[in-house]
């Protein structure tokens, strides 16, 4: 396996919330793509692929910050902390591989949220952790502003 | 492998017993279902105990110090939220492979008021950051996909939770025997989109009991037999977007074709089903998944009342999980505990008239997904 990223930013000072999230400049998303039968995966520690089952095979590759919301739901209940609404989306990526994210500037209303809808990958920090460290996470926003 | 059929069943009603051991909730399913089956605890040559959130603390064993310390083999199963019914198949494969001749699977569960969240994971929290792991937005988008590939409404998943609603009136074990109206459904406060607070099944505490041995032991407990025609268990395939959003749908399918394929029979064939609404955008999507219905035709099958009690296929006569509860653990040895009942006709107010074949469905995410039908 080799790498394909060496980040250009201060891992001193900020790091990704996630494994497969490169901050960059620009910050992408991370996969991994098994060389034997192409199945992509978002970038996380694995010894071999869950489709074919080839081990030790695979290519990092850079994801596209383009998707498209393929599901949603609107969440208005959850654990203490977290504000609601908020739009919880899969996202479909070009290469094959689908990412759970939330949806920012968008309502939280159905009749807003067209499937299919073009979307583009930003990232924001969400907290500062224990060492001091901005923690970056990425989110999805419609890629054309109506 | 022999026949197998279920000579014992017991189930103490679902809800919230916060002063009690579950072990003690578990044994007493337990000594229920040995007194259906007119037998003793020395009559029980193997235990299967289900158990998820206190998986670590051999339940099995604490039922067995509790009921009598046999000394028998005891086995602790956890298998998500087919958990119970995972418990259910070791019981009927101890029998079936002819190695015991009376089995005993108890499942069991304390939930108090915290459901089961997520699937696992360590490292620091993502939720409501990256989307949400949490069930009631996975199973809330798994019900999005149905929107969107057929035009399912959100109506249409109420309707579901009425319907069961109503059901569960006739069940003196249900958790909640309350009935909702739809406007009481879709105006009720929104937990995940599209499901409102009563389309989720609550939390809660219970436990079940079932009893499985050989023909021999059939003859000498002189019960009306009710045989288990098949047990199916699959796991999650590898599906495109499965790592991300949880398919729910393939494993069921798989495990539906195997298993009509086992019993040699068809979804026709059902006169009732016991199916796992976790959420009622999980029913909608069963009815297709098990073929209780023609793939894209679950709405439209609601609309004309296919699943009530008295209808084409009646689902979840018990109340199902959205109103009878889901202990985890539990859940899979009481849709058994259902499927029994009726297939005996002892189930009272709520009687499938002339029942004769069953299933009871469980699917665990992470995932699992058991099938059993049962004959009588």
């Amino acid at each position: 396996m080799s790498e394909t990223t060496t980040p250009a930013t201060d891992p001193k000072t900020e790091r990704p919330i996630v494994p497969f999230l490169a901050l960059g400049p620009p910050p992408h998303l991370l996969g991994l793509r098994c060389s034997h039968c192409g199945t992509t995966y978002l970038k996380r520690g694995r010894v071999a692929c869950a489709k074919c089952g080839e081990t030790g095979t695979f290519e990092d590759i850079r994801l596209s910050d383009r998707g498209t919301l393929w599901v949603y739901s609107i969440v208005h209940q959850s654990a203490p902390g977290i504000p609601v609404p908020y739009v919880a989306a899969i996202v479909d990526l070009p290469e094959k591989v689908a990412v759970r994210c939330t949806l920012i500037d968008v309502e939280p209303d159905p009749a807003k949220l067209a499937f299919g809808l073009p979307l583009k990958m930003v990232t924001k920090k969400v907290r500062t952790d224990k060492e001091g460290r901005d923690v970056i996470a990425f989110f999805f926003t419609p890629a054309e502003k109506p | 492998m022999r026949d197998v059929y279920v000579l014992g069943v017991g189930m103490i009603k679902f809800g919230r017993f916060k002063d009690r051991d579950v072990h003690e909730l578990a044994a007493e399913a337990a000594l229920l279902a040995l007194k259906d089956a007119g037998m003793t605890i020395k009559d029980i040559e193997l235990l299967a105990s289900g158990n998820l959130l206190q998986a670590s603390n051999m339940i099995g064993q604490r039922i067995m110090q509790q009921i009598g310390q046999t000394g028998i083999p005891v086995i602790n199963v956890s298998n998500a939220c087919a958990t119970g019914s995972t418990a259910f198949r070791d019981a009927y494969f101890a029998v079936g492979s002819g190695e015991y001749e009376v089995a005993m699977a108890v499942g069991s569960e304390q939930m108090g008021k915290a459901g089961l969240l997520g699937g696992g994971g360590s490292g620091e929290s993502v939720e409501g950051i990256l989307g949400s792991g949490l069930m009631p937005a996975v199973f809330g988008q798994a019900g999005v996909e149905h929107m969107r590939q057929y035009g399912t409404t959100p109506a249409h998943f109420a309707k579901i939770s009425v319907k069961n609603h109503r059901h569960s009136v006739k069940n003196p074990l249900s958790q909640y025997q309350v009935e909702v109206s739809l406007d009481d459904v879709l105006n009720a406060r929104m937990v995940a989109y599209p499901n409102t607070l009563y389309m989720c099944c609550p939390t809660g505490d219970g436990a079940a009991a079932a009893i499985v041995g050989s023909e021999a032991m059939l003859k000498k407990f002189g019960k009306k037999p009710v045989k288990i025609a098949c047990s199916v268990l699959t796991s999650d395939p590898w599906t495109p977007r499965d790592l991300t959003l949880p398919d729910v749908n393939t494993l069921t399918r798989n495990a539906a074709r195997e298993a009509y394929e086992r019993a040699g029979v068809g979804p026709d064939d059902l006169d009732l089903v016991e199916l796992h609404d976790c959420f009622a955008t999980a029913e909608l999507l069963h009815y297709e998944n098990l073929g209780l219905c023609a793939e894209g035709e679950a709405g439209r099958a609601v609309d004309e009342g296919w699943f009530e009690h008295g209808g084409k296929t009646p689902v979840n006569v018990s109340g199902g999980l959205l109103s009878k509860g889901h202990p985890l653990g539990a859940t899979g040895v009481a849709n058994i505990y259902e499927v029994v009942t009726h297939l005996r006709g002892e189930a009272g107010a709520r009687q499938v008239e002339g029942a004769s074949v069953g299933m009871a469905h469980v699917i665990g995410l992470g995932s699992a997904c058991t099938i059993h039908i049962l004959t009588a």
